[in-house]
């Protein structure tokens, strides 16, 4: 397989929560590297569409593909194995574990041995959280949470992102730091798919955005031609 | 109370606890982990106990006997049980609400007790301690204490020991913890949590029974004895608060001194001392003394 071929790639993907139909027929890829903006109002199927795609949405069906390989069926341990790391609407933090252990619980290689991503680059990275090792996932604040979130990701040195929602509800100051982290993700060549309400900071992030209507994508392409779309301020309620 | 006989109950509250430890801290574990209320946990505690009765006479004859190897026997027989128990039937109890999960292990205990009936009968019987722990060391002038009640104090604290070490300082231990938060995030992290549920279940069933054959020299063999332990275990979790197993251990040993001393203090309430215990601490802390810790 070509390193630029698509990392996560779906066709036509379908979920269900019980009776009520939620995505109808995603198409959706992220290539190597790449940085994706996954757009849309409130409700309209993103974070569905990421935990379909991880495995966590079992009512599902269409073709998912990562790295090549058929994950349409895998469970989300595999998913995550396969180089996909999320970093979950609501960080996701342990709350009994301390800092170190929620970095640490899950680290490891990447897929083909690397260890780009040590416990150490992860505290220079994120140096509020090298302070607070000791501290149980409970006492962080809501940003050092999302730091640790992401930190947890990186360190299972993934060769994708999925951010849901990472600047919710974060002073600003915060928010900065976590857009800089996430342009530091993408110059370490790691591909992100990021959700976010801030669509200017998205699109000036991102290489190309995905724009989710009732569970469809509507629209899609490169970040500076999707602002000039006429439907753009609808699709996103804006 | 002289000082002898206060030592010697001591002793006795202290093992006693742990091995109410042993069974107890199985059930925390999976009640806390997996949200399965499992009934049936004191069976294998039964079961136990009766393994060291009945495999007995066939490790003897296969291996030439003894107690340990007996134990050992046993100890992998659990771990397969309670290996299949999960892939067979907990596995489909997670999701489940807590009805079908008392009636589903309500039926279990009830298997059980027929398959122990039907394989072993329904006498009572003793099982030997092995030849070397069989004697008793002497307290104070005019009390001893049986070597083989000591030697199980000493073996439930290594186990706690281990437990102790496992939870807390490997990434093992760290995934159990999180699994009783956040399912959705551990799997995410990459972990098959099927499979880490697999292992503490297999895990609680084999502290069980574990329990229930180093007991067996002790207790002696009954049938209904699992029942009796597991609604003591029950209230060691809830004054532990549930999925703690630091909780399970202080509650235990509280049990274990309340109830020895409780018989010989006063012998008339012995047997509800227990209860208002548990009564009082759940009035002062609903959830127990160590919630999820
Ligand atoms: N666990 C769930 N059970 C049932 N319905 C859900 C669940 N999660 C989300 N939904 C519904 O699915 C739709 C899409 O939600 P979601 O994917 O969370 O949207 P977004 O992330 O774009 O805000 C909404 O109508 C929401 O109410
Ligand atoms: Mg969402």
């Amino acid at each position: 397989m070509s390193p630029a071929a698509a990392l996560i790639e779906a066709r036509g993907v379908h979920a269900w929560y019980g009776s009520s139909h939620v995505l109808h027929g995603v198409d959706l890829a992220l290539a190597r590297g790449e940085t994706v903006g996954l757009l849309g109002r409130n409700g309209m199927g993103k974070s569905t569409l990421i935990r379909t795609l991880l495995g966590h949405v079992r009512e599902r069906d269409g073709r998912i593909a990562i790295a090549g390989r058929d994950m349409s069926k895998a469970r989300p341990h595999e998913v995550a194995r396969a180089g996909v790391a999320y970093v979950p609407e609501g960080r996701g933090i342990f709350p009994n574990l301390s800092v170190r252990e929620n970095l640490l619980m899950a680290a490891r290689p990447s897929r083909d041995g690397g260890r780009d991503w040590t416990f150490e680059r992860v505290i220079g990275t994120f140096p509020r959280l090298g302070q607070r090792l000791g501290h149980f996932g409970a006492q962080l604040s809501g940003g050092e949470q999302q730091m640790l979130s992401i930190g947890r990701a990186l360190l299972t040195n993934p060769d994708a992102i999925i951010l849901d929602e990472a600047t919710e509800g974060l002073a600003p100051l915060i928010v900065q730091e976590i857009w800089r982290v996430i342009a530091a993700i993408r110059a370490a060549g790691i591909a992100a798919m990021v959700v976010d309400r801030d669509y200017r900071r998205v699109a000036a992030e991102a290489d190309r955005v995905v724009v989710l209507q009732k569970g469809r994508v509507v629209l899609e392409g490169p970040a500076r031609t999707a602002e000039q779309h006429a439907q753009l301020a609808t699709y996103l309620g804006v | 109370m002289d000082l002898a006989t206060f030592l010697v109950q001591c002793l006795n509250a202290l093992q006693y606890g742990l091995l109410l430890f042993l069974v107890a801290s199985g059930l925390t574990l999976i009640f806390g982990i997996m949200g399965v209320i499992n009934l049936a946990h004191g069976s294998f505690y039964m079961i136990g106990a009766y393994m060291a009765f009945a495999l007995a006479p066939f490790v003897a004859q296969a291996v030439g006997g003894g107690f340990f190897a007996t134990l050992l026997v046993g100890l992998v027989l659990a771990v397969a049980l309670g290996y299949v128990l999960e892939w067979g039937f907990f596995s489909f109890l997670y999701e489940r609400e807590h009805l079908q999960q008392v009636l589903m292990t309500y039926g279990l205990i009830l298997v059980f007790e027929e398959l122990r009936s039907i394989l072993v009968g329904d006498d009572v019987h003793g099982v030997q301690p092995p030849a070397w722990l069989a004697g008793s060391v002497p307290l104070g002038d005019l009390m001893t204490y049986p070597v083989y009640r000591l030697f199980v104090s000493a073996v439930c604290i290594a186990l706690a020991a281990g437990m102790y070490f496992v939870l807390t300082r490997t990434r093992l231990g760290m995934m159990i913890r999180a699994g009783a938060t956040n399912r959705e995030m551990v799997q995410s992290l990459g972990i098959d949590i099927q499979f880490l549920y697999r292992v503490v279940f297999a895990a609680g069933v084999a502290l069980a029974v574990f329990a229930g054959m180093i007991a067996a020299p002790i207790s002696s063999v009954y049938p209904g004895m699992g029942n009796q332990v597991l609604i003591v275990c029950f209230v060691v979790v809830v004054i532990g608060g549930i999925g703690s197993v630091r909780g399970a251990l202080f509650a235990a040993l509280l049990i274990g001194l309340v109830d020895t001393f409780g018989k010989v203090v006063f012998p008339q309430a012995a047997g509800v001392l227990v209860y208002v215990m548990m009564a009082l601490i759940l009035l002062w802390k609903p959830d127990g003394l160590f919630r999820a810790g």
